[in-house]
């Protein structure tokens, strides 16, 4: 991409992550950590790589989404918010009554969402079967689906990405967000999942590691996605828990809590100023 | 009188698929490697390319054909009730259940007829698993013409639909082509000194109590229900009006299963009608041959007969 282009995605990843911290704050809830290390693929996704339409968001052709890390629906909201499935506004609406974004994904009520999500382990599988499905059907649309690497301790992953390997679904492809951290603590103490690519490679697929803050490094995994076939895709992206907001980096206690009024503040300040400073590049 | 002809529900299940099949392009099917016994390899043989093996996975199945029902299939995803509605319960739930997604669980070696594999294999928990979740249809069919009518009625319904087949060869008493209707219950045999609300292979027990209860100058009323969920208020609540005593008669646990909803309706309405329940009393079963075993846990027309006597005495 260009250096244009790339600057662009940094701007939008800013205001995805205010999006989150907007979110979080207003609902008093919600889990902003995992949000914030997913912010920059969520916007590489749907502002580069997914073949979708605000406009038509049913489209029968579109590249499906599953969040299946479904916690951090702040990310994904304030993604297809930027993008223009609904308004910024809704956004404060976060975990509220009555308001279309829940806690979890809800494809329902959602434009945008693809899948009802936040049972860790099981969006992975409908991911697989909607990219089994599009290819029985002659479809030519991809799917996507983005795992925690604590999610990934769930068996029914193991179980997904066997059966993607089966059926050889080179139209899927797993993203890990392997940001470290889980509820308990560091994912390494917690259950050590140790050489995820390794597993990945061991279960069939084609896989690439990258930083996951890099969207060179993203491009560059999802063009080597597509000219992959017969085979699934794996990216295992490292990440930065809580990313772009200080006290919230590399913290285990931003997993599930929401800024109160000064830490939106102090976040709200930092974004701002590093779109003022991406704003003036 | 002539002998009855026998037939387990799986095998009108597998035979209901393969006709379906012809008709429908979209229909396809999820199977976690028991399609011999599950009897979806009938499908299987006609249609390889619209049958997807699972492996030994019912969770990821389920999750798998929510997916797939989102891209405009019409996933029916099989395997035993144990694990389709038991091990599966937190998928079919959350993936299936909670979008509402238009997926049909065809669920086969439903309860203690499943015999000799014994208690792990006995499923008498499914009813009340799968009533529990909102917008769940629940369907147990009482011989073969009526599973096949059953599946091509889940097929037609747009939704979330969960069937109980049996493992055991049952008699065949409904004629060909009869009407069904999901949400209606199908009165067999008029009576008004008590009504026997049935499902699954008990109705044809129920038959078999009321000739009993006849030759005792009791006239029993007897009623398939088919449909466990949403259930049929109105046929139970004119049974309990008309009859004032109501057996209820299950191849379940009495927990959670039929028998409680129709105690729960009939409490409700506040029609003054006495109620018990014929089914598994909250214990697990145990190896054996079906026909021995359904006796010995009380699923027989004999039981049904003998709680009908105490109501109406």
């Amino acid at each position: 991409m260009t250096y244009e282009e790339n600057m662009d995605l940094q701007r939008k990843a800013v205001k995805v992550r205010m999006g989150i911290i907007e979110g979080t704050h207003a609902a008093k809830a919600g889990h902003p950590g995992g949000s914030l290390s997913a912010a920059d693929m969520l916007t590489y996704l749907y502002f580069k790589e997914l073949n979708v339409d605000p406009k038509d968001p049913k489209n029968p052709d579109r590249d499906r989404f599953v969040l299946s890390k479904g916690h951090t629906a702040p990310g994904l909201y304030a993604a297809l918010a930027l993008r223009g499935f609904f308004s910024w506004e809704d956004l404060k609406t976060l975990r509220q009554i009555g308001s279309h974004l829940q806690g979890h994904p809800n494809m329902n009520l959602t434009p945008g969402v693809d899948m009802s999500t936040g049972s860790l382990g099981q969006g992975v599988s409908a991911a697989a079967g909607m990219a089994l499905a599009a290819k029985h059907m002659g479809n030519e649309c991809r799917v996507y689906t983005l795992l925690g690497d604590g999610e990934i301790e769930e068996g029914q992953v193991w179980e997904a990405f066997m059966l993607a390997a089966n059926y050889k679904l080179d139209n899927f492809v797993a993203i890990i967000d392997k940001n470290g951290l889980q509820i308990d603590g560091p994912t390494a103490e917690v259950m050590d999942s140790g050489d995820i690519a390794a597993k990945l490679r061991a279960f069939g697929f084609e896989v690439e590691e990258i930083n996951g803050h890099d969207f060179d490094a993203i491009e560059a995994a999802f063009n080597k996605a597509k000219e992959t076939k017969g085979k699934p895709f794996g990216i295992v992206m490292h990440t930065v828990k809580g990313l772009g907001v200080s006290y919230m980096e590399n913290s285990v206690d931003w997993h599930g809590k929401a800024p109160n009024d000064a830490e939106y503040e102090t976040a709200m300040n930092e974004l701002n100023a590093k779109l003022a400073k991406l704003e003036a590049m | 009188m002539a002998e009855v002809k026998k037939m387990a529900t799986r095998d009108a299940y597998g035979q209901a698929l393969a006709e379906l099949g012809e008709e429908h392009e979209n229909l396809v099917v999820f199977e976690a490697d028991l399609a011999a016994a599950t009897k979806t390899g009938v499908f299987r043989k006609k249609f390889p390319e619209r049958h997807f093996e699972c492996g030994i996975a019912e969770g990821n199945m389920m999750a798998v054909a929510a997916g797939a029902s989102t891209m405009g299939l019409v996933p029916f995803a099989s395997s035993f009730a144990m694990f389709a509605a038991g091990r599966a319960f937190e998928q079919v739930r959350n993936s299936i259940g909670y979008p509402h997604m238009n997926v049909k669980i065809g669920a086969t070696h439903g309860g203690i007829s499943v015999g000799e594999d014994g208690a792990s294999h006995q499923c008498c928990e499914d009813f009340a698993l799968m009533r529990s979740i909102p917008g769940m249809v629940v369907l147990c069919p009482s011989d073969a013409v009526e599973a096949r009518a059953a599946v091509r009625a889940a097929y037609e319904y747009v939704g979330p639909v969960y069937l109980r087949f049996g493992r055991l060869a049952i008699p065949v008493f409904h004629d060909e082509g009869m009407s069904f209707e999901i949400g209606k219950g199908e009165t067999l045999a008029e009576g008004d000194d008590v009504a026997i609300i049935a499902t699954g292979l008990m109705v044809y027990e129920a038959l078999q109590a009321a000739e009993q209860l006849k030759a005792g100058g009791i006239n029993a009323r007897v009623i398939n229900m088919c449909t466990i969920k949403p259930l049929d208020t109105e046929l139970v609540l004119k049974a309990a009006r008309e009859c004032g005593k109501i057996v209820t008669a299950e191849e379940h646990s009495i927990i959670g299963g039929l028998g409680e909803a129709v105690c729960a309706a009939v409490a409700e309405s506040g029609i003054p009608c006495k109620v018990k329940r014929v089914g598994v009393n909250d214990e697990f079963g145990h190896s054996g041959p079906a026909v021995p075993l359904l006796k010995q846990f009380g699923l027989s027309a004999e039981n049904i007969a003998e709680k009908a006597k105490v109501l109406v005495k």
